[in-house]
């Protein structure tokens, strides 16, 4: 059922097009509450038919973010167009945008069908098609049997469900949706996630989504946008953001990471060596960087990008170091090694899970090697 | 011990009880008592009753009482919701503070300064504008207006405060102008608080003996004004079963009330066992067949 499969909607990657003319163009917004910054000098584009993801910590300004696209904030400074027309001074009620709330904000005196009716009711539709819209889309969601009921009737994902359906049933060509799934099992969080890809196909919505998971992220979005104290630090396609990462913060903030401080002690254009003193290891990396000489750096390595075994590699000069295992967790699927460094620092390593597979399990105290391929580690400089 | 306890508590309990209602209980029998003085039983009869509804002061003071409380509870409950509404929602405007502190001094201020300063706003009026024209039943309405919206602004307010807020930004994304969503999900949702502003403000206007004091003129006499009025005289068994009647028309109206949200408990119980029951339906699962 679940094939996992990414919406190709945004097929052509319009974003690596500087032709391709934005649908949202959001120009140097910043947004204050008294002294404080909640947005702060965000600039972004977002493309017809993708879905979006607004990535970050809690309180980092996504949902402020939303309310100026939504209208419900205006924006200190800053511009923000929707296709192609500014928004300042537009109310919530004359934009092409609907926008699903963190908690639902059902009518809670209307039924299901009526609260799916509202949007259409308020753009004068004909009865008969309200009825026939507000039905197709209830069938949709898989609600039409609850459609006489009130909200208060109603389980959490069903709820979100009514709320999904309101805010799309007036087919906006933006949808906004503010932690859309925050209060779902798993299991429902994604079949509905998978829903929203499903509906995007149909619909060809364009899709924003705020999201403090990460992982929701990831499996949704065409790109996600992480966001720290009001900025946006990096916009990339999934892969490029846990891959590439351009900073400490997001490296840290998307999955797991060894991070290792030190200095470039040789480089050309197409290699550099960083030593990281403190951990007694040096890493080759296999493409040049651009920094100063004797600046401090940064190398983020990825748990599973790390081999652990008990014999030393051919070269032990570089991308290796000795360690002793101080501790396993079994997730089930992957195991993770806590690996103590000479140094004393812990590295953390995962492997799939090796149990009833190999003769020769690595066990707590073993002492070990950990070695890497020269382009797994990213170089950070900030 | 704990026995012991537990006996004083009761005493403690009976004797609070007996000091509520003893001096009502003791009412509702003499207004049986078929003597016309008050304090000595002569035996059973509902004489008082018969001459009650026979008086034409008392029953117009009621009917006069009534209106008065019904007019000025309806204009409390629109003019408070309008303070409410601009104090909930319309953010930091100026004044905000000026207005939220004058909404609700006449809770605090004492009635007898609430009616002597309304009554000298009125003679002045009249002197300036030649309105209102004497003191009559409109002035009543006015004087209670005034001090009884203050009441159903608290009320309205914070009915508005422990709403979410997303519910009217809701309606407003899915295109109603802001008039609409006041009338068709704003008030809806208070509609509750709008009500029991009405009945309070209904219940406070009925029993003002001050302010309607000052306030009325000739010809405008309310139910607590006759009443006061005659007990000055002495006590006379009617007022004692007019008492009696009111009491069992409030005493009704609290046993309805309760009657009701017992209603209404048990209808929310039996909504949240169908939507936790709702759980293991198909829709459970939106995607096998999207
Ligand atoms: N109306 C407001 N007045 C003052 N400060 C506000 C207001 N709205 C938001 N803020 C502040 O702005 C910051 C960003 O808030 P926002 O709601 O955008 O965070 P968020 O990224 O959505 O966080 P979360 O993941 O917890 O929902 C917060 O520090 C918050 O306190
Ligand atoms: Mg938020």
């Amino acid at each position: 059922m679940h094939d996992g499969r990414k919406p190709e909607l945004a097929l052509d990657e319009p974003w690596r097009n500087p032709q391709a003319t934005p649908y949202i163009s959001i120009r140097n917004v910043t947004k204050r509450f008294g002294d404080f910054v909640a947005v702060n000098d965000v600039s972004l584009n977002v493309y017809r038919q993708e879905l979006f993801c607004l990535l970050g910590g809690s309180g980092c300004g996504k949902s402020t973010l939303l309310r100026m696209l939504a209208g419900f904030e205006e924006p200190s400074s800053g511009q923000i167009f929707i296709d192609g027309q500014d928004m300042a001074g537009i109310p919530p009620y004359s934009r092409p945008v609907n926008m699903m709330f963190q908690s639902y904000a059902l009518f809670p005196h209307m039924s299901v069908q009526d609260n799916v009716a509202f949007g259409l009711k308020q753009d004068r539709t004909p009865l008969k098609e309200i009825r026939e819209r507000v039905a197709a889309m209830l069938d949709l969601v898989k609600l039409s049997p609850f459609a006489k009921r009130k909200p208060h009737q109603l389980s959490g994902g069903q709820r979100q469900r009514v709320a999904l359906a309101r805010s799309l049933v007036k087919e906006p060509k933006l949808l906004l949706l503010d932690e859309p799934l925050g209060a779902l099992d798993r299991k429902l969080r994604e079949s509905t996630q998978f829903e929203l890809m499903n509906l995007q196909d149909k619909l060809g919505v364009t899709f924003i989504v705020v999201t403090h998971d990460q992982e929701e992220a990831m499996t949704l979005a065409s790109r996600i946008g992480v966001m720290n104290q009001g900025h946006i630090v990096q916009v990339g396609t999934p892969s490029e953001i846990y891959e590439f990462p351009v900073n400490r913060f997001v490296a840290d903030f998307i999955g797991t990471v060894n991070m290792f401080a030190g200095r470039i002690v040789d480089e050309d254009s197409n290699y550099v060596r960083i030593a990281a003193e403190a951990d007694g290891c040096t890493f080759f990396i296999d493409h040049g960087v651009s920094a100063s000489p004797n600046a401090q750096l940064w190398v983020a390595l990825r748990p599973e990008k790390i081999n652990i075994g008990r014999e030393a590699p051919a070269d032990t000069r570089e991308n290796c170091v000795q360690g002793v295992i101080d501790g396993i967790a079994y997730m089930g699927d992957v195991s993770v090694f806590n690996v103590k460094l000479a140094s004393g620092r812990m590295v953390k390593v995962t492997r799939p899970n090796l149990i009833r597979r190999e003769e020769d399990t690595l066990t707590w105290d073993d002492e070990v090697w950990l070695h890497w391929h020269p382009a797994s580690g990213v170089v950070l400089t900030s | 011990m704990s026995r012991r306890v537990h006996r004083s508590l009761w005493v403690w309990l009976g004797a609070g009880l007996a000091f509520l209602y003893i001096p009502i209980v003791s009412l509702v029998i003499f207004s049986f008592n078929s003597s016309k003085l008050v304090t000595v039983w002569a035996g059973f009869s509902t004489r008082w009753y018969g001459s009650l509804f026979h008086n034409d002061q008392i029953l117009d003071a009621a009917g006069l009482s009534v209106r008065i409380g019904f007019i000025s509870a309806a204009l409390a409950v629109v003019l408070g919701t309008m303070v409410a509404v601009a104090l909930a929602r319309f953010g930091a405007f100026g004044g905000r503070a000026l207005l939220s502190a004058l909404s609700t001094a006449p809770l605090v201020m004492p009635e007898v300064i609430t009616g002597l300063s309304l009554l000298l706003l009125f003679v002045a009026m009249e002197q300036a504008i030649g309105w209102p024209a004497g003191r009559s039943a409109m002035t009543i309405i006015i004087a209670h207006t005034t001090f009884s919206m203050a009441y159903v602004a608290v009320v309205v307010q914070s009915r508005l405060a422990g709403m979410d807020p997303s519910i009217e930004e809701a309606a407003l994304d899915l295109g109603a102008r802001p008039g609409k969503v006041f009338f068709v999900i704003t008030l809806p949702l208070i509609s509750p608080a709008l009500v029991s502003g009405f009945l309070l403000a209904f219940t406070l206007s009925l029993d003002d003996l001050v302010i309607s004091s000052f306030v009325s003129g000739p010809g405008a006499t309310t139910l607590p004004m006759v009443i006061y009025s005659k007990v000055r005289l002495g006590l006379s068994p009617e007022i004692n079963a007019l008492a009696t009647l009111m009491v069992a028309i409030v005493g009704a109206g609290v046993v309805i009330a309760g009657i009701l949200m017992n209603r209404a408990e048990k209808a929310r119980i039996r909504d949240e066992q169908m939507a936790l029951a709702g759980d293991d339906l198909p829709a459970a699962n939106p995607v096998s067949q999207a």
